[in-house]
């Protein structure tokens, strides 16, 4: 074999240039790019590591959040359903006392209602009696009423006795002044003589009477003196057709029954009270 | 027919001359050295590189794992030299798909001059590893009988590279044109192919040799010979 030992010289320098150019062209920027590369990757791999922290701490907090809502919420609607209790116990408290109200003011209008009835049916009674009584008169006497009136006030006067009659009898004869007669209409002169004739013959007193019109009387004769009074009216009649009918309102509590029970009430059913008790005299 | 390309001289002025094997280590030179200036000149550090940087970076890399592959911790230190030798090799294997080219590996000057400046490295890293006495001394271990042992090892493991390089890159040339005058057309491609593979494959085994004789002589007094794992210099 042949060994061209200038050519081994040669080779060798050649390959040691061949090093240095290989080191400056090829290993040197190769390297540097790599490591940068590594860098970059190491880089991007950390800003990831962080961003994924970031995600993971962010992700946290949202579930911590979320939790926290649905605390919230559960909290709310539990206070919503309490406040939503209470404020429903409260319109049933303040339904029931509108109940209330409107039931008081409907029993103030039906015992209102029943009153005015009541008067109605006062008034009513009143004016059946006045046409019954002066139908019976007329239809069995065959008098007037105003005859007959006067006729049952003499025989009251004559038929008083005991202390009555005697406190009258001491009224007429110590008066000062005339006792008064009060009648609901106009008497007749005959009437007005008949009624004097009976004080003095019931009473031996020589008093003046003096004779007064007046409608409050309704249907009647009514004699004064001192305080004392004796009467026969029909309104004593009335007023104790009233007290029936009130009692029989008392006996039916509810409004409705009260009511078709007044409005039922047949005033010739009513009980009358004795005539006697009515033409009592009353004390001042 | 030339055994070597020494033989084909183009110039010679006395002693000096310039025959085919400096040439084409010339345009070897040129070829590695534009093309690496051409591939780095724009070089990126972005996350998916070019194509031709990526095979460089393949390249490089390759060789950088090989060499911590060995055992020599510092690899970018060696990767210069070892680099060097593996790609100067390998392209001069690759060249012969040129026609007309003469591989300057296939002369036993160049082979020589290599395994000389692997001769040379080796002490050179092992002195700037170990020192100049701590080195010396290595060539009496394990005792002082050893010496003319290992200076004849060291000798001729170097002869032994430069031989083996020289016989595989000039045998493979010289059975292609033996094949080529005898059945031109079917087997000097195979052989051509073959000569492909064993060049590739002489390059890794030169520079890997050259590794490990540099990493036994840059290791040995670091951690002995009970490492199992240690390269054992193959002469």
């Amino acid at each position: 074999m042949m060994i061209d030992w200038f050519t081994v010289g040669a080779q060798a320098l050649n390959f040691i240039v061949l090093v240095w150019l290989m080191r400056r062209f090829l290993y040197g920027p190769i390297l540097r790019a790599v490591e940068a590369r590594d860098e970059r990757v190491a880089s991007v791999l950390a800003d990831a590591t962080a961003k994924q922290l970031e995600a993971r701490q962010a992700r946290d907090q949202f579930e911590q959040r979320d939790e926290q809502l649905e605390r919230d919420r559960e909290r709310l609607l539990r206070e919503a359903k309490e406040a939503a209790a209470t404020e429903g116990q409260r319109l049933l408290v303040a339904a029931r006392e509108a109940a209330q109200i409107a039931r008081r003011r409907h029993e103030e209008s039906l015992r209102e209602a029943a009153e005015s009835l009541q008067d109605t049916l006062e008034e009513r009674a009143q004016a059946e009696v006045f046409a019954i009584a002066r139908q019976t008169l007329s239809d069995l006497a065959g008098a007037s009423l105003e005859e007959r009136m006067t006729e049952e006030f003499k025989r009251r006067l004559r038929e008083l006795d005991g202390p009555a009659r005697a406190e009258l009898e001491a009224a007429l004869t110590s008066a000062s002044g005339p006792a008064l007669v009060r009648t609901a209409f106009d008497l007749p002169e005959a009437q007005k003589a008949a009624i004097e004739d009976a004080l003095k013959e019931s009473f031996s007193s020589d008093a003046a009477v003096e004779f007064e019109t007046t409608p409050d009387v309704i249907c009647g004769i009514e004699l004064t003196c001192c305080g004392l009074k004796v009467a026969w009216s029909i309104a004593e009649y009335l007023r104790a057709l009233t007290e029936g009918v009130r009692e029989l309102v008392a006996e039916h509590p509810h409004p409705e029954s009260e009511v078709d029970a007044e409005a039922s009430v047949d005033p010739t059913t009513v009980g009358l009270p004795d005539p006697k008790e009515a033409a009592a005299p009353h004390g001042a | 027919m030339d055994l070597s390309p020494d033989q084909i001289v183009y110039w010679r002025v006395g002693f000096a001359s310039l025959n085919a094997t400096i040439l084409f280590t010339w345009a070897l030179m040129l070829l590695l050295t534009m093309g690496a200036w051409l591939i780095t000149r724009r070089l990126s550090s972005e996350l998916k590189p070019s194509r031709w940087q990526g095979l460089l970076e393949l390249v490089v890399l390759g060789i950088v794992e090989q060499i911590k592959a060995v055992g020599l911790g510092q690899a970018e230190r060696f990767l210069g030299f070892l680099g060097t030798l593996f790609l100067f090799i390998a392209a001069a294997s690759l060249g012969t798909l040129v026609p007309g080219f003469q591989p300057p590996t296939g002369s036993l000057s160049t082979t020589v001059a290599l395994a000389l400046c692997v001769f040379v490295a080796v002490p050179f890293f092992g002195i700037q590893e170990q020192g100049l006495g701590a080195y010396i001394r290595s060539y009496a271990q394990p005792t002082f009988l050893m010496l003319p042992f290992n200076v004849i090892s060291e000798v001729s493991r170097t002869l032994a590279l430069a031989v083996r390089l020289f016989g595989n890159m000039m045998s493979g040339a010289m059975i292609v044109g033996v094949l080529v005058s005898i059945t031109p057309f079917l087997f000097p491609i195979v052989m051509t192919m073959l000569g492909l593979l064993t060049g590739i494959v002489q390059a890794y085994i030169f520079a890997i040799l050259a590794a490990v004789y540099i990493a036994a002589a840059t290791r040995s007094q670091q951690s002995g010979s009970d490492d199992p794992l240690e390269p054992q210099p193959v002469s």
